[in-house]
């Protein structure tokens, strides 16, 4: 599936700022669930720094803007050749140990209603089929915690999401997250976009990766109830939302932030 | 009832290596003494050299005290201790490199995955990159421990920023100023080249990308940082600036300092702030002492940091019972110091043994430093130690224990005259194109009668510490 990405990401200053330092996580990785067609990344009056691929296969690349500025408008646009391959993260270059992703973090920490939501699938299913045990959890996550945008905030960690009973899909994976670590199985937050043709859902979308022993990194989007298949464009991993971030920034001089997103995901006509 | 190696006399001579100290002692009168230790103080104030005490409140303005009595090694001995101490920073430069890459160690079985990868200092951040020269730990503090002529142990790796290193400089010139006739009398091999040594290792660890001589800058958190006094008087000496987050900025895939002819651009960043605080971009996003984007710079090779962010996994106190595998395993070589025997509370079998005997024992926290949260058991009350256990059993993976040792004394001048304080010892190796240490460290005694605490903040003071040459 040919899948076109517009994301459109402009910042206001209720006065002008006198530099602005962003960190992206902004372009997709080729494997075998997608191949890259073009990308391009644009950051108004920007100056490119150093690029590299990190640990986690990811290429990150730093951006400067200087000032005085009041708008700064990011814009990514891209075609993606997509592959279903049923969530599995096959061709994928990446060498942190998997080991790294069962440390938990503030937006990922259990607690007991958490470990209620665990306990009925890791009492059913044994350790030895984790699979079987990830999907449940899965399941679990989305029976719990209704997709309902507005209903959480970015800092939202996963235990608020649950005791709200609602959430976006950021609230999912990291609800997933601390379920699949506190089974044992490395997890970690996935950043991406979704093309979700005439259904409602998000475009700038997040779901969750678990290490499955023999699959390696197997995708699971609770907020759908499916694992990604063709209509996913992966963008970059980390241990939760904002280690993940897409964009990571920090503005010099003071003054208000407004922030606009605009993501739109197409499918190209054959 | 134990028996300590005293440094200066055993079986009722005089060792060697003090033979000369004895006359001197014995020729100075009282009086001379009590005005040579205000002249010290007055000093040591004058530079403003002190030392602020974590959570302890108080004079944040303290002196750190000044024992007069130098402790004294031969050559020969310093020698082995040497080889000792370059071959264990050499292993753990090692261990840092391989665990940021492959992880052969790990996958060898000679070290639990666990302890490495889920190690809150393991910075993901960095894996697959390698630093310049393959050196992560640039400045690595050991600290030494000895219980018998040729017995030396090592206590704890210092891989991130070991301080102290300005006391072994400042010891050594007050001493010179105010004993001339001691460093006539005595061949003691020189330290003050360790600045220039310092600035020369960083140098060489410049990115590739640098192409001119190296511009080097000191990072501190600020002047309200205990160690601050430190990092403006190491950047004295080497001729360096002492910069604060404030005063750098990314562009363009480099790292630049504002100065009054504008940018200069810097390729070595010793810092002397911790990892979490580097990069808000990075690691802790509400910090304010870092640099925005400089992890991404360091991670494209635009600029080097010292030490390397994620140094820190191989100076965990859990981490320290696999030195001498990783001596063994990376060089191919028998560990020359040896390692204080630990047993790790995380395992059944040792937190059995500890909690038996946790009155004989000392007990720390695998995160600790500063001689904070930990149990001495032969010097605590029974209280005391039960209140540890409790700590320990709701805890076990945050603490490991290690036999009370029979550190060495050296005489300390005390209100009495001359009596035995025990000591330790912290060498500062340097890690860049070369290896190398300077005939010295800091040696911290502790000035209280009996007590095997050495650390500043709970009651140690500081020695000068010769090398004799050949």
């Amino acid at each position: 599936m040919i899948l076109t990405v517009d994301h459109v990401t402009t910042y206001r200053y209720s006065a002008p700022v006198r530099a602005m330092v962003q960190s992206h996580r902004l372009t997709p990785a080729q494997f075998d669930g997608q191949k890259v067609l073009s990308w391009e990344v644009a950051v108004t009056e920007g100056t490119p720094g150093g690029a590299f691929r990190d640990g986690a296969g990811d290429l990150i690349q730093g951006w400067t803007v200087v000032g005085p500025i009041a708008e700064i408008t990011v814009t990514v646009r891209g075609r993606v050749d997509t592959f279903d391959t049923a969530g599995v993260l096959r061709g994928h270059r990446a060498t942190v140990n998997p080991c790294c992703y069962l440390r938990d973090t503030m937006r990922t920490r259990m607690d007991a209603a958490l470990a209620d939501l665990a306990a009925p699938v890791l009492d059913e299913v044994g350790p030895d089929d984790p699979l079987t045990r990830a999907h449940r959890l899965s399941a679990a996550v989305s029976d719990a915690i209704l997709w309902q945008p507005g209903a959480t905030q970015v800092q939202t960690t996963a235990a608020e999401a649950l005791t709200r009973g609602a959430g976006v899909c950021q609230d999912h994976a990291h609800a997933l997250i601390a379920l699949a670590r506190h089974a044992g199985l490395p997890a970690r937050y996935v950043a991406g976009y979704m093309f979700t043709g005439d259904q409602p859902g998000e475009a700038a979308h997040a779901w969750t990766e678990i290490h499955i022993r023999g699959l390696g990194w197997v995708g699971f989007d609770p907020a759908n109830r499916c694992c990604p298949d063709a209509r996913y464009v992966r963008l970059g991993s980390g241990l939760d939302a904002q280690d993940a971030a897409p964009i990571r920034g920090i503005a010099r001089g003071g003054a208000d932030e407004s922030m606009d997103v605009a993501v739109a995901v197409r499918a190209a006509q054959q | 009832m134990t028996t300590y190696f005293n440094e200066m006399y055993q079986d009722g001579a005089v060792r060697a290596p003090y033979a000369r100290l004895n006359g001197w002692t014995n020729a100075m009168p009282a009086e001379l003494r009590q005005m040579k230790q205000a002249e010290a103080e007055a000093l040591f104030r004058r530079i403003g050299i002190t030392f602020a005490v974590y959570g302890e409140g108080g004079d944040p303005d303290r002196l750190i005290p000044f024992d007069m009595f130098p402790r004294v090694f031969t050559a020969a001995e310093w020698s082995r201790l040497e080889r000792g101490i370059k071959q264990r920073a050499r292993a753990l430069n090692a261990f840092l490199v391989d665990v940021y890459a492959r992880g052969e160690i790990v996958r060898a079985g000679r070290i639990p995955a666990r302890l490495v990868y889920q190690n809150e200092a393991y910075e993901k951040a960095v894996v697959g990159f390698r630093p310049p020269k393959g050196v992560y730990s640039h400045i690595v503090g050991i600290d030494l421990v000895r219980t018998g002529p040729d017995d030396f142990f090592v206590l704890e790796d210092n891989c991130r920023t070991p301080s102290g290193v300005s006391y072994m400089l400042e010891n050594r010139e007050i001493m010179m100023r105010m004993f001339p006739d001691l460093f006539r009398e005595n061949r003691i091999q020189p330290v003050d080249s360790y600045p220039e040594i310092l600035r020369r290792t960083l140098a060489s660890v410049a990115p590739l990308k640098c192409d001119r001589e190296p511009t080097v800058v000191i990072l501190t958190p600020g002047h309200f940082n205990s160690a601050y006094y430190e990092h403006s008087f190491l950047a004295d000496l080497m001729g360096v600036e002492l910069v604060e987050g404030q005063d750098l900025f990314v562009e363009g895939g480099f790292v630049w300092m504002r100065t009054t002819e504008g940018p200069k651009k810097v390729d070595v960043i010793y810092r002397r702030i911790d990892d979490a605080f580097l990069d808000p971009l990075c690691f802790r996003p509400d910090s304010m002492l870092g640099v925005p984007g400089l992890m991404d710079v360091y991670r494209s090779g635009g600029v080097t940091i010292c030490s390397a962010p994620g140094a820190g996994v191989a100076d965990d106190k859990a981490v320290y019972t696999y030195v001498p595998d990783m001596v063994r395993f990376y060089l191919g070589e028998e560990p020359i110091l040896q390692n204080v025997p630990t047993w790790l509370c995380g395992r059944a079998d040792d937190l059995k043994y500890v909690l038996e005997n946790l009155a004989e024992l000392v007990v720390k926290e695998v995160h600790g430093s500063g001689g904070y949260g930990m149990l001495v058991g032969p010097r605590s009350t029974a209280d005391q130690v039960e209140a540890f256990r409790h700590r320990i059993e709701a805890d076990p993976e945050n603490y490991i224990a290690q036999p009370t040792l029979a550190l060495s004394t050296v005489p300390a001048f005390v209100d009495q005259g001359i009596a035995p304080r025990h000591v330790d010892l912290r060498p500062y190796c340097l890690v860049g194109e070369r290896i190398e240490l300077v005939p010295g460290g800091l040696t911290r005694v502790a000035l209280k009668e009996g007590s095997l605490v050495v650390n500043s903040s709970q009651g140690g003071g500081v020695k000068d510490t010769w090398v004799l040459a050949e």
